[in-house]
């Protein structure tokens, strides 16, 4: 199992420079620069530009060097955890991201349990009883659920959070906490926000979930096994929980490799809709206005995410199926 | 056809009786009645064998016993009698298939035993823990006492370390050492009636053997009865005390094993005996002399390995020899076959021969029509075509060998159109010989392969092989997936096509009966290597290596009255 | 399975048949068939159908709520609108929207309105319902903040988004294919490279990926341009998952022994390829291609809500959607959220309809 964990992570060694590569690389298609864009806008507010002035801008966030120094650069402050500098915000990077990065880690992995928690029960009862109203009921609102995008659920809530609760749906803290330090009141404060965001975030991949748990447990419902355990006497619950369940569950443990990039997709732009203090609305604007290395950071942060997010789920199907573990 | 059941003069009652059951099948608007009207009865002791090809119900039967028939069959009529040894007379067929009243049942007095070791187990539990779990679930001892009964019965099932191996996953064990664990679960309760479905189908033969001696030590063990499901009449033959014949769901023969064996009464018994003992050991083969043509296909020193794997972490994998030195002549018109259990090498060898696969080393001279010789093992692709059209292959299974989205007739002229050998009219007349050669209509062209039955299916790839004209054909299990009856009319189409088109054969087959029934020589593969090769008679009256004796020693033979190890019938 | 010799025409069914008859008992996929079928046609034909001229905006018309079309009048098909008109609340000055009960405005099919040219060839003013009377105001689905009628608005919407889907979904899979059945046909060390890319796009989130490619284009392009830059964007990541199908059959295929007959029936490559892998492999095609079309729809609509994809003029539903930005549009115009449903039903239809294709693909299997 040791040597299993060590084996994953030195194959991620690679993945992880290849992402920060293509990262830095998205950044840098763009035609111009922090600094042209910033001209323009002077020049766009009426002021005179000095050609002398840009350049030496450029001089000084280092744009005159080449792509592959500027990458050395800022890659090599990564490693130690310095990720640059903001030009929008005149800030280090790293300020402005930690909070946001973490609480679009909690929104992530709530969101996941939330989508574990409701597509397992509800993929189980409808492989179990196939074709009863209830499994035509949750395979409905499942593919419902799959055809509503994310934004418009929150818009949907947010219309309804007005016109019926007269409330403001959005943000993860109310006024008081938004600012503040943090302390236990902000955890319950977050706690009694968070559900919202979650459960517009996790709507579309539990339905995606339902579906794969309806379908591996119906696959494994038919195996000889099941017969095997049945002519054992087992009772029909233990039997479907200690067998066809607990097998299904390997191939539902292994869609956190692509359920993670997913979440993380889908609360980029949630967050801009409910304008939650999470990675997504800060990206967007470093994205728009050419701030590179905020846009690098956040990126090369939230695509890590979910390669480490395909790790944990390579280690946790290992520790539940024993031919991936022994052989 | 349900006859009375002829009274057995018997000791005590029968602690398994089954009187006109029926188990059916609703499908769409019609019924299928998989068991019909079956009844028989089974005491303690006795081997019950019930025996009948694809489709006949004898697997159905087995599970409606345990009422663990998968939706939508159904026990529509019928008693199922079980006494234990108490006296106490249980209708199972009234029980509620879900109540703990049937489930005390399952496992504890009657067990059962499955085809496929690998999947009938759970791929991520412990051996150990899936036998254990029978006795807890009876609650019959505490964890402690069912681990050291596990690891008892692991021993009793002679599976070696049982110590280690109660803590191993089944995918660590090998196909028989499954079926042991399989075995020793059943047992774990000690249930008094033991149902084995087909336990050795999926199993090589010498091991086959292995398990059925174990089934027949512990019944005699533990005084079980035994209802055992088979398709092999050889099978039969070895173990059975009683047989019962069934078809299409309805039982057409019951006998005691000798006078089944001595004087069949129905119809399809008689067919299904003759096939078998047609295709057994001890009958006359079908082939005469060995003729002696010329050589026209020399193998020297045949070689396919495949690389060591190495990799960052974890161990490297040596280089396995899937075929190693492999030499032979075939003479024209002769019939080669090649026999070995899975894992031989023996699929591989063919592969290399028609070179689907490339060896890394060795000869494979193929003298052609006209007279020009070719090493196959070094032609490209371009070289390889005329070859092609000369050597030919007939592939194991009927269902995947054909193109399910090409018409029969397509799927026969395809290599007559590919090779620009004929066209339109002539093309179209050819298909329809081709089709009436392998006793098909010629109208069948246009329909789809997905029309036809197993038996069918492998007439048109047999048209296929046959269509450029072919002097070699390589038959690779070509066989294997039919039935027995189908089996002998098979191989005996290809028997009469032989002289008149001038064929010979290499026959690949796990199936020592068919094979000699078939061929005139036969080489005998263990390990990737021929350990053996002679005429067929030889091999199989005087085989020379203790492999071979082994092999042919676990081939069940189809009559009863020469049973091994002298066991001896149940009264 | 049939295996009988009875059944003529299952037996001389050809596989497209086969496929068919098995397609028409799934009862959702036929009436997402018909959906799809219907919203592509309106797309089609997005002048006629839509009343009014998307981008005429009316400065006295602003958010004017949806009408309800009253088809009776005195017992007599006649349909008709009551219109609205503008007051001001006496107290707070607010302007609202009052029936005016003082007269109809009648409908009709038919009815003469803009002029229009369908697809820049076929001039006409012919629309297939609207007002009587030129002049005269419909608001089925309200009104935008310039007053534009929304209905017409979603009706040319629906070319954006939908023909992106399509677009897109060609692009993937040319993508898909080629790279998906040289990884499968090759196999080996190709396989393998190919493998390990389409598992390192798969692992990276593509919205952040799509936004900071979209975020690349030049604002001041021309709409047709960003249509197919946004296009573009949206296959090269969508392309993997097509990719994956391509060489799992491929694969699959490359084992089963017909393929092996194939090749020893003396059949060159391309034939083995074209004549007898592909034709078993279209159904599986046309199956993951129809699930892949919602995503490309929904990777557009997103895109264009956060104003990185399709921008004004440039009508789409994602595009249309930006309008509901903020909350204060949506109080006081919830229609506005219409386009939202259009996407909803769009997708709901193609999965619908992907689900039964893909059910039915393999005919052959039981």
């Amino acid at each position: 199992m040791g040597r299993f964990i060590v084996r994953r992570l030195a194959g991620m060694v690679p993945f992880i420079i290849l992402v920060s590569i293509t990262v830095f690389m998205l950044i840098k298609l763009t035609p111009g620069d922090f600094v042209s864009n910033y001209a323009a806008a002077l020049a766009a507010a009426g002021e005179t530009v000095d050609d002398a002035m840009l350049d030496s801008m450029r001089a000084r966030y280092g744009l005159d060097q080449s792509w592959l120094v500027q990458y050395w650069d800022w890659i090599s402050g990564v490693m130690v955890g310095d990720f640059g500098y903001s030009f929008q915000w005149q800030q280090p990077v790293s300020s402005l991201i930690g909070e946001r990065m973490a609480l679009t880690l909690i929104l992530s992995v709530s969101t996941l349990l939330f989508t574990w928690s409701v597509a397992l029960p509800i993929g189980v009862y409808s492989a179990v009883r196939r074709y009863s109203i209830g499994d035509y009921f949750f395979t409905f609102v499942g593919f419902v659920g799959l055809a509503v995008p994310g934004f418009l659920l929150a818009l949907v809530l947010m219309y309804v959070g007005v016109s019926v609760f007269h409330s403001d749906v959005g943000g993860l803290f109310s006024s008081q906490y938004a600012d503040a330090p943090w302390s236990w009141g902000r955890v319950a404060d977050l706690a009694s926000h968070l559900w919202i965001p979650v459960i517009i975030l996790g709507t579309s991949g539990a339905a995606s979930l339902i579906r794969i748990m309806r379908a591996n447990l119906l696959d494994q419902l038919n195996q000889p096994y099941v017969d095997t355990a049945r002519a054992k006497g087992l009772s029909e619950f233990t039997l479907l929980v200690r067998y066809p369940i607990r097998i299904a569950l390997n191939p539902f443990v292994s869609t956190l490799g692509w359920i993670l990039p997913n979440l993380v997709s889908g609360a980029v732009i949630i967050s801009v809709v409910l304008n939650l203090p999470t990675a997504g609305p800060l990206l967007l604007q470093a994205l728009l206005g050419q701030d590179q290395y905020l846009a690098g950071a956040f990126l090369l942060l939230l695509c890590s995410l979910t390669v480490v997010g395909t790790l944990v789920s390579d280690i946790l199907l290992a520790l539940l199926d024993p031919r991936i573990r022994v052989s | 056809m349900a006859c009375v059941m002829r009274p057995i003069l018997m000791p005590t009652k029968p602690v398994l009786e089954l009187r006109g059951l029926s188990t059916h099948f609703p499908i769409g608007n019609r019924v299928l009645k998989a068991v019909d009207d079956v009844s028989f009865s089974l005491h303690a002791g006795e081997t019950l064998c019930i025996v009948g090809e694809s489709g006949s119900g004898k697997s159905i039967t087995a599970r409606s016993i345990l009422q663990i028939v998968g939706p939508p069959g159904r026990i529509v009529a019928g008693e199922i009698l079980f006494t234990p040894p108490d006296g106490h007379t249980v209708d199972i067929a009234k029980l509620n298939p879900r109540t703990a009243d049937m489930r005390a049942i399952r496992g504890r007095d009657i067990a059962m035993i499955f085809q496929e070791p690998m999947t009938s187990l759970s791929p991520i539990h412990r051996v150990g823990w899936q036998i254990m779990e029978g006795l807890l679930a009876h609650k019959l001892m505490d964890r402690k006492a069912a681990r050291a009964r596990a690891i008892d019965l692991l021993r009793q099932v002679e599976i070696p370390n049982p110590e280690q191996a109660v803590d191993r996953y089944p995918f660590e064990f090998s196909g028989g050492m499954r079926q042991r664990a399989m075995i020793a679960m059943a047992l774990a309760c000690n249930p008094k009636v033991l149902i084995a479905d087909e336990p050795t189908t999926a199993l090589d033969v010498t091991t086959q053997a292995e398990i059925l001696r174990l089934i027949r030590r512990l019944q005699q063990a533990h005084g079980l009865a035994v209802l055992f499901i088979t398709h092999d009449m050889g099978v039969v033959a070895q173990i059975a005390d009683n047989v019962l014949v069934m078809r299409n769901g309805e039982v057409v023969e019951r006998a005691r094993v000798q006078e089944l064996f001595r004087a069949p009464k129905h119809p399809y018994t008689i067919r299904l005996l003759e096939a078998a003992t047609a295709l057994g050991m001890a009958a006359p083969p079908a082939r005469k002399a060995a003729p002696q043509g010329t050589a026209i296909l020399k193998i020297r020193d045949l070689t396919l390995t495949y690389p060591a794997q190495s990799r960052l972490f974890g161990k490297a994998q040596p280089p396995t020899h899937a075929v190693r030195g492999v030499s032979f002549d075939l003479h024209e018109g002769e019939n080669l076959g090649i026999v070995g259990e899975s894992g031989s090498g023996k699929t591989t060898l063919g592969s290399c021969l028609i070179r689907v696969l490339k060896p890394s080393n060795g000869q494979v001279t193929y003298t052609m029509r006209d007279g020009s010789t070719r090493d196959m093992a070094s032609l490209d692709r371009p070289g390889l075509k005329p070859v092609h059209r000369e050597m030919r292959m007939i592939f194991q299974d009927p269902f995947a060998a054909l193109n399910p989205r090409m018409t029969v007739g397509q799927c026969i002229g395809e290599p007559l159109l590919v090779n620009r050998l004929l066209q339109g009219e002539e093309l179209a007349v050819r298909i329809s010989d081709l089709l009436g050669m392998v006793g098909l209509p010629p109208d069948v062209a246009g329909r789809y392969p997905h029309a036809f039955s197993g038996g069918q299916r492998q007439r048109i790839v047999i048209a296929r092989a046959l269509a450029p004209n072919p002097r070699l054909i390589i038959a690779d299990e070509a066989t294997s997936a039919l039935d027995v009856t189908l089996r002998r009319q098979i191989l005996d189409l290809l028997l009469e096509l032989q002289p008149e088109l001038g064929l010979s054969f290499i026959f690949i087959s796990h199936d020592l009966g068919v094979i000699r029934y078939f061929c005139d020589r036969i080489a005998v593969m263990h390990r990737g290597e021929i350990v053996e090769i002679g005429p067929a008679d030889d091999i199989c009256a005087r085989p020379q290596m203790p492999y071979t004796q082994k092999l042919l020693a676990a081939v069940p033979e189809a009559n009863p009255a020469h049973r091994d190890e002298g066991r001896t019938f149940f009264l | 399975m049939s295996a009988t010799l009875s059944n003529r025409d299952l037996d001389t069914a050809s596989q497209s048949r086969l496929v068919w008859l098995r397609f028409r008992r799934h009862k959702m996929a036929m009436f997402g068939l018909c959906v799809v079928a219907l919203l592509y046609f309106i797309a089609a034909f997005a002048e006629p159908i839509a009343p009014f001229n998307p981008d005429k905006s009316n400065a006295r018309l602003v958010f004017h709520p949806p009408q309800t079309v009253h088809f009776f009048d005195d017992w007599a098909f006649s349909p008709y609108v009551l219109p609205y008109k503008l007051v001001r609340d006496p107290v707070t000055l607010q302007p609202a929207y009052v029936t005016d009960g003082s007269r109809k405005v009648a409908l009709r099919f038919f009815a003469t309105g803009t002029p229009y040219k369908l697809w820049g060839i076929f001039e006409s003013d012919i629309h297939v319902f609207g007002p009587e009377n030129l002049g005269d105001n419909m608001f089925l689905l309200g009104a935008d903040r310039q007053g534009r009628d929304v209905l017409s608005r979603i009706i040319h919407g629906a070319r954006a988004s939908l023909s992106i889907g399509l677009v897109g979904v060609s692009i993937s899979l040319l993508l898909g294919i080629t790279i998906g059945g040289i990884s499968g046909f090759f196999a080996g060390r190709v396989d393998w490279g190919v493998q390990r890319v389409i598992e390192f796009i798969i692992s990276l989130p593509t919205i952040p990926i799509w936004l900071s490619l979209a975020a690349v284009l030049p604002k001041d392009w021309p709409p047709m341009a960003t249509y197919f830059t946004i296009t573009l964007i949206i296959s090269l990541v969508g392309w993997t998952e097509l990719a994956r199908v391509v060489r799992g059959r491929f694969l699959a295929l490359r084992g089963d022994s017909f393929v092996t007959a194939a090749w020893l029936d003396g059949c060159s490559q391309p034939r083995i390829i074209f004549r007898h892998m592909l034709p078993s492999l279209t159904s599986h095609i046309i199956a993951a291609v129809t699930l892949a079309i919602p995503n490309m729809i929904l990777a557009e609509t997103a895109l264009s809500f956060l104003g990185l994809g399709l921008k004004p003029p440039a009508i789409s539903w994602g595009a249309l959607l930006r309008e509901a930005q903020n909350i204060q549009s949506i109080a006081a115009a919830p229609w506005l959220l219409l386009p939202g449903a259009a996407v909803a039903i769009t997708v709901l239809a193609l999965n619908f309809l992907g689900d039964g294709l893909r059910d039915a693909a393999d005919p052959y299997a039981h």
